[in-house]
């Protein structure tokens, strides 16, 4: 193998850690990676979270460590379409690249309110761009709407307050969170918000969004207005398919791929949050996540895959989240629970394990301040991958380590 | 000119664990491997400046609580992805039952 090479298109994490992951496997043709950006690849978790200006943009990797691993890095431009019968895809600026095997590692797009443009106020966030011009926003005279109770929107309200920003943030449904994170963590989350001086309006509807030179006016279905300078969407991401779905690949939330994340196209692959793939541990459910380790790993197993490996991908979902001093993580997928069995590791610490009807454990959520939970919730990880019926008394008593169990 | 500085108790690091240990005005994290070795690292994570004391400790590898990047905390050698920056490490010695880094 190796004649026309590898081809990635995407340069986010799941692109640049498949990569170099070609060059440590010590794969010796071509490889060439697309992103549209103008920057070189960086991180997008601290693109929501409250840190220094200077941190905000964060690489995944020095600029010179493409030239050593010799890896083509084509920054700023755009793959606009695919011919899988003759492996070849056309770039915007009109160049035709062929590949031997080819990665897409798209990523996702912001979704935006129904009949909304973006705007100098109305803003979602994914791109460096968008996270300077919320900003710019977020003045200490300044108030920011927010319209959605996810990571992003809380992320970005913790923020604004550490900035001194008035936040009001919406969200439709009864409580914060509600994909993904139990109640009880849900709702100390919130009231830390509140007590930090957020504006929390959940189970509300919104009308009307008016976008006018002195801000942005928010109307709900009960009558009530608020004005706010800006308004920042958050409520979710749709993947970017477009390419795949264009060349007649099989598209399910995603593109779709199989355990070793090829695409119904076998030279094609796909990795990241622009795909939707089967979780061993949950018996092949086809799930699509957003998270940033979901994605390095799976780039990871697609470039072992791409050069002739079976590896199947069967890492256990993972994320985390920091507000204020807070940090919540998250292992396994609850859905499916019957039961949850809480482990107090500290009065600002707690750790709620979700499990089957037959005691299997699925899922470990965890909220604390700093890595309080870090260690319980990766050991989790690692009872949940094998498949393990822990001892419930074991796991509610924090003096029990959890590594004993494994 | 590098002084042994007292940590605590051997029994106070449990095995395949870590601790940490400030010291005039910088932390380390200070373990114990499963073989009883004692090893010490610079506390925080060359990714973001977390502390790796909240991190898992298995066989040579010290796991970050923050993004699971990993390193060798006998070597202080970072183990790929999101880290790429090795860890400082520190010489130690355990001396009547007492563990000891030396730095400087
Ligand atoms: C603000 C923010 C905060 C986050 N915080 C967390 C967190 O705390 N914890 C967590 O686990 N996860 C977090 N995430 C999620 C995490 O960042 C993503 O899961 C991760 O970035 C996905 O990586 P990816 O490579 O799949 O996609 P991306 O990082 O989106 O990269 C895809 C790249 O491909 C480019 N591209 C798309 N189409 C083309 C094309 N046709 N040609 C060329 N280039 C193209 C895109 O412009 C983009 O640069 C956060 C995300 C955001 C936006
Ligand atoms: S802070 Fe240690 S891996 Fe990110």
């Amino acid at each position: 193998m190796g004649d026309r090479g590898m081809v990635i298109v995407g340069a986010g994490e799941a692109g640049v850690r498949a990569a170099f992951a070609l060059r440590e496997r010590g794969y010796q043709g071509t490889v060439t990676l697309i992103g549209d950006e103008p920057h070189l690849p960086y991180e997008r978790p601290p693109l929501s979270k409250a840190g220094e200006e200077a941190e905000t943009v964060r690489a995944i990797v020095a600029n010179e460590r493409f030239a050593e691993a010799g890896i083509t890095f084509l920054r700023g431009q755009r793959a606009i379409s695919l011919d899988p019968a003759r492996h070849a895809l056309l770039l915007e600026a009109g160049e035709t690249l062929s590949y031997e095997r080819l990665l897409l590692a798209t990523g996702a797009a912001p979704r935006q309110f129904p009949g909304i443009a973006t705007s100098d106020r109305i803003h979602v966030l994914r791109t460096v761009e968008d996270a300077s011009a919320i900003r710019r926003q977020m003045r200490e005279d300044g108030r920011l709407a927010i319209l959605g109770g996810g990571f992003i929107g809380l992320e970005l309200a913790a923020m604004g307050r550490k900035l001194g920003t008035a936040i009001t943030l919406f969200e439709a449904q009864p409580r914060v969170l509600m994909r993904g994170v139990p109640e009880k963590l849900a709702l100390a989350l919130q009231a830390r918000h509140v007590a930090e001086g957020v504006e929390l309006l959940c189970g509300v509807g919104i009308e009307t969004i008016a976008d006018g030179e002195s801000g942005v006016a928010i109307g709900f279905a009960d009558g009530r207005q608020i004005k706010a300078d800006a308004l920042v969407v958050g409520i979710g991401a749709e993947p970017n398919t477009r390419l795949a779905a264009e060349a007649g690949l099989a598209i399910d939330n995603g593109i779709a791929v199989d355990r070793h994340l090829a695409t119904s196209d076998p030279h094609i692959f796909a990795a990241g949050d622009c795909c939707s793939f089967p979780v061993a541990a949950y018996g092949g459910r086809r799930v699509r996540l957003e998270s940033w380790r979901n994605a390095q790993e799976q780039g990871s197993v697609a470039a072992a895959n791409m050069l002739g490996e079976a590896a199947p991908f069967d890492a256990v979902p993972w994320f985390w989240s920091d507000q204020y001093d807070l940090t919540l993580q998250v292992a396994g997928l609850s859905d499916g629970a019957t039961s949850t069995v809480g482990r107090t590791l500290s009065p600002e610490a707690e750790i709620l394990f979700h499990l089957d009807a037959d005691g299997r454990l699925l899922a470990a959520s965890g909220l604390g301040r700093g890595g309080a939970v870090a260690r319980d919730i990766r050991l989790a990880e690692m009872l949940i991958a094998r498949g393990t019926c822990p001892d419930r008394a074991a796991l509610a008593d924090p003096s029990v380590k959890l590594k004993s169990l494994l | 000119m590098s002084i042994w500085i007292d940590v605590c108790d051997k029994d106070e690091i449990d095995e395949e664990d870590v601790i940490r240990f400030d010291h005039d005005g910088k932390s380390y994290a200070v373990y114990r491997s499963p073989e009883d070795s004692f090893h010490a690292t610079d506390g925080h994570c060359t990714h973001e400046n977390v502390h790796l004391a909240d991190g898992l400790v298995m066989d040579d590898i010290i796991e970050c609580p923050k993004h699971n990047g990993r390193f060798n905390y006998k070597t202080g050698q970072a183990k790929g992805a999101p880290v790429c920056v090795n860890l400082k490490t520190y010489a130690v010695k355990v001396d009547g039952g007492r563990v000891f880094i030396q730095v400087g």
